[in-house]
C-alpha cells in the first residue's frame, strides 16, 4: 500500500530531476563535434590577402597544441572574442590559426587590418566547404588541435577567458606546451 | 449574419497562408534527371538543419541548409546511394543531423523506450485494476465459522420472542 502511494511520487520526482538538469545544464544549440579525437579533415586554402601564408591540413600538425578559429568579417560574435585572441597572442600562450568562413577576401583583409591579426596563418574558405568538412554550423567556432593535428575539442561561440581556462588550458597543460 | 461575414473574411485572409505554407520548399537548382532530383529532395527532407534545429534542410532558408542541399544534390548526381549521402553528413555532423535517428545500440532506448514504458504502464494499470476488483472477494473469503454462523442466525431469526420464551 505504501509503495502504491509512493510510486507515482517517485516517478514524478525522477522526471522532475532529469528535466531540471536538462533545463539548466544542457544547451540544445550546442551540438558536440563528431570529429573529436579524429584527425582534422584534408584541406588546403589560400590566405586572406596580405595575411599569409595559407592554411592546409599539414600545417595543423605543429608538434604542439594549437587553436583553429573559424571567423568571418560579417560575424558579430567574432568581434566579441577577438580582443581575447589578441591577448593570447601577446602573452604567447597558444598559436591560433584563422579559418575565414564564407567571407569576401577584401572584407576579411579589412577586418583584420582594423582589428589586428591574432593568427599565425589564415585560410579563406570562400564556399564554406572546408567548414562543412569540419562540421561547422555557425561562426565563431574554435577547434583545439593536438600536436599531431587531431581535433581535441570544439568550442561553439565566442571564446572567453573563462572558457579558455576551463576547456583549453587543461589541454595545453596536458600536452606540456 | 455579422459574425458569419467576419469569419468568412478571416477565412479568406488566412487561406493563402495555409496554401503557401505547404509549398515552402527552397530550390536553387534542379538536377536534370527528375528521378535524381526527387531522391535529392527526399534525402534533404530527412536531414536536420543545424541552424534551425527542428526543420529539415529542405524547409530551411538558412545559409548552411542551402549549402547542405547543394552537397546532397552533388552527391546524388555523382551516383551515390541514399545511405552513402547520409553517411557523408553523419561523419561531419553526427547522428543528430538525421531527423530520424538510426536504429543501433546507442539509440535502442530512444526507439524502444516508449514501447517499454507503455508496457510497464499497462502492466501497472492491469495490476491496479485487478487489485481493486479483488477486494470484494477478500470479504467473501472471510467466511464465518459454524459457531458464528449459528450465532448470527440466532440474532437475525431469534427462536425466542422478546420475552425470552421459546416459540
Amino acid at each position: 500500500m505504501r509503495l502504491r502511494f509512493s510510486a507515482p511520487v517517485l516517478t514524478f520526482a525522477a522526471i522532475a530531476v532529469v528535466m531540471w538538469y536538462a533545463l539548466f545544464n544542457l544547451n540544445p544549440a550546442e551540438i558536440p563535434s563528431e570529429l573529436v579525437s579524429k584527425p582534422a579533415p584534408e584541406f588546403s586554402l589560400d590566405p586572406v590577402p596580405g595575411y599569409g601564408p595559407g592554411l592546409a591540413q599539414a600545417d595543423l600538425a605543429t608538434g604542439k597544441v594549437t587553436l583553429l578559429n573559424v571567423f568571418a568579417s560579417w560575424c558579430v560574435a567574432c568581434l566579441a572574442e577577438h580582443p581575447f585572441f589578441m591577448e593570447l597572442k601577446k602573452q604567447n600562450l597558444v598559436e591560433i590559426y584563422g579559418l575565414n568562413y564564407k567571407d569576401k577576401p577584401n572584407a576579411a583583409a579589412q577586418w583584420l587590418n582594423r582589428h589586428r591579426n591574432p593568427y599565425e596563418r589564415t585560410g579563406m574558405d570562400l564556399k564554406g566547404r572546408v567548414g562543412i568538412d569540419f562540421g561547422v554550423y555557425g561562426v565563431p567556432e574554435t577547434f583545439v588541435i593536438s600536436a599531431d593535428g587531431k581535433i581535441l575539442d570544439k568550442i561553439i561561440g565566442p571564446v572567453s577567458k573563462d572558457i579558455f581556462d576551463i576547456r583549453i588550458r587543461p589541454l595545453l597543460k596536458e600536452a606540456g606546451s | 449574419m455579422k459574425s458569419g461575414l467576419r469569419s468568412l473574411i478571416l477565412a479568406l485572409l488566412f487561406a493563402p497562408m495555409v496554401l503557401l505554407s505547404t509549398s515552402a520548399v527552397f530550390i536553387e537548382e534542379r538536377l536534370d534527371d527528375p528521378e535524381m532530383e526527387a531522391r535529392a529532395r527526399e534525402i534533404s527532407a530527412g536531414i536536420r538543419c543545424l541552424v534551425c534545429q527542428n526543420q529539415s534542410i529542405l524547409d530551411s532558408n538558412a545559409d548552411l541548409a542551402k549549402d547542405l542541399r547543394q552537397i546532397v544534390r552533388e552527391r546524388v548526381s555523382l551516383g551515390e546511394d541514399d545511405d552513402k549521402v547520409r553517411e557523408f553528413l553523419v561523419i561531419r555532423y553526427g547522428d543528430w543531423v538525421l531527423l530520424d535517428p538510426q536504429f543501433k545500440l546507442s539509440t535502442l532506448f530512444l526507439w524502444l523506450g516508449p514501447a517499454v514504458i507503455f508496457i510497464m504502464g499497462a502492466f501497472a494499470a492491469f495490476m491496479f485494476l485487478r487489485g481493486r476488483n479483488r477486494q470484494p472477494d477478500m470479504e467473501v473469503a472471510n467466511e464465518l465459522t459454524a459457531d458464528e454462523e449459528a450465532e448470527l442466525k440466532d440474532l437475525i431469526n431469534p427462536e425466542t420472542d422478546r420475552f425470552g420464551r421459546n416459540s
